[in-house]
């Protein structure tokens, strides 16, 4: 496949301050040695920073919210593919993650390829099963409730079976700590109103925060993983910078999540490693994160192993990475023209 | 007492714990103690060498050196012989 094009289609570019993968992975993509990527960018926002970066990507389209209805973002991709035979699609956000499982069968039939988890795959993983996931697979997990009103929250306090602080979390994104009941309800309004319910009520682990980027082939085989530490941390709980780490017993354990799950696709293990250097699992992001380019630059380009996992080629698993590689990222004010706006918002293609 | 076998010591003073991501700066001094340590001397022989190579008494160098030690075991930088 040398210096084969590849047309991948990638979403999730919005790269604000709390940034969508799509930017980082194809900047990964960019470097392949192995292929011309030809990026066309999926858009649910006209102001989504990754549309005006035109070294990166070569065309954008809107696309629908899943939340509109699986059947108008797969019309809407048969468009994009009528236009620009598509190869590969590689959705980055949770929220698409679903339609895109629903939809990988079809995608196949038009020739477009993806590397999604299996809806099992995906749904044990759910934060709300996060506590079923640890029994079934031996891995130490922070005890977690699942809840739909705020009654429910009362009895679970009234029974003693959680204490403060907690930390409140949403099905899909954003986590606060709630340090008491007020707080606790407070979160779990502004949660549910943005995500929808259940919402998730975990115990707080205290220690330091560690996360794994991983990519599995589906065969229970791990094909990367690299550890990062966060050592700047912005109001959202996003990484401003972050470091690889040497941490065989964070690897041991991605190893044994992807073996015993059969992962298929990028992931993201969030984890906290308390002082007695217990490590738990508090989250499986279903997708590569939006820190992945770390990876890329220590050494495993994940993005275009995902590719060629995804086109079928065989792949040989990445053994090492670089330790002590950061990553810092930074703002930057890129001046965008009128007219570009005026096309995305009319013709919905840029 | 020995430096975790991982860490990375530059001649700069710069520390990095690879496994957590770490950093630290040391002075001239603590630098030397550290690189004493990471030679293989034990308390008895680094006291003697610094008292001997500065103009400090052994009880001064000892108070500093044990909390200069707790320190560095509180950053998990080093370890006792027998761990």
């Amino acid at each position: 496949m040398k210096n084969d094009q590849i047309t991948i289609a990638v979403s999730g570019l919005n790269n604000v301050d709390s940034p969508g993968p799509g930017i980082p992975v194809i900047r990964g993509l960019r470097e392949s040695k192995l292929f011309k990527p030809r990026i066309i960018g999926l858009a649910y926002e006209n102001l989504e920073p990754g549309l005006y970066m035109k070294d990166l990507v070569d065309k954008t389209y809107k696309v629908p919210y899943p939340s509109e209805g699986i059947d108008q973002v797969f019309d809407r991709l048969v468009y994009i593919h009528e236009k620009e035979s598509l190869d590969v699609v590689i959705p980055n956000f949770d929220s698409e993650i679903f339609a895109f499982i629903r939809m990988e069968d079809k995608l196949k039939n038009l020739g477009i390829r993806t590397l999604v988890p299996t809806l099992k795959q995906f749904e044990e993983r759910h934060k709300s099963n996060l506590t079923e996931f640890g029994k079934t697979y031996r891995v130490k997990v922070p005890e977690s409730f699942p809840i739909t009103s705020i009654d429910e929250i009362r009895s679970l306090k009234e029974d003693g079976q959680i204490k403060f602080p907690i930390m409140v979390k949403g099905k899909f994104y954003d986590a606060y700590t709630a340090y008491n009941m007020e707080q606790t309800v407070l979160y779990f309004e502004k949660i549910s109103a943005q995500w929808g319910l259940p919402v998730v009520l975990q115990r707080y682990i205290t220690g330091t925060e560690v996360n794994v980027v991983a990519l599995g082939d589906g065969t229970g085989r791990t094909i990367g993983a690299v550890p990062m530490r966060k050592q700047y941390i912005t109001d959202k709980g996003k990484a401003w910078g972050g470091i690889t780490l040497d941490d065989s017993s964070l690897i041991d354990l991605t190893h044994h999540i992807i073996s015993a799950t059969k992962w298929r696709g990028g992931m993201e293990l969030e984890l906290i490693r308390t002082a007695d250097n217990e490590l738990f699992l508090i989250e499986i992001n279903p997708r590569l994160p939006a820190w992945v380019y770390l990876a890329v630059a220590a050494g495993q380009n994940l993005p275009e192993a995902l590719i060629l996992i995804a086109l079928g080629y065989p792949i040989e698993a990445f053994l090492n990475y670089d330790v002590g590689k950061m990553f810092i990222r930074y703002s930057y004010d890129m001046i965008a023209d009128l007219h570009d706006f005026e096309k995305l918002s009319i013709h919905g293609e840029l | 007492m020995k430096v975790k076998k991982n860490i990375a010591i530059s001649d700069t003073g710069f520390v990095f714990d690879p496994s957590t991501g770490d950093s630290y700066t040391l002075n001239s001094t603590g630098l030397e103690i550290v690189q004493m340590i990471k030679s293989g001397l034990n308390n008895d022989e680094i006291k003697e060498a610094m008292t001997h190579r500065y103009d400090v008494d052994a009880h001064s160098f000892e108070r500093y050196f044990m909390d200069f030690l707790g320190m560095l075991k509180n950053m998990q930088l080093v370890t006792n012989n027998e761990e």
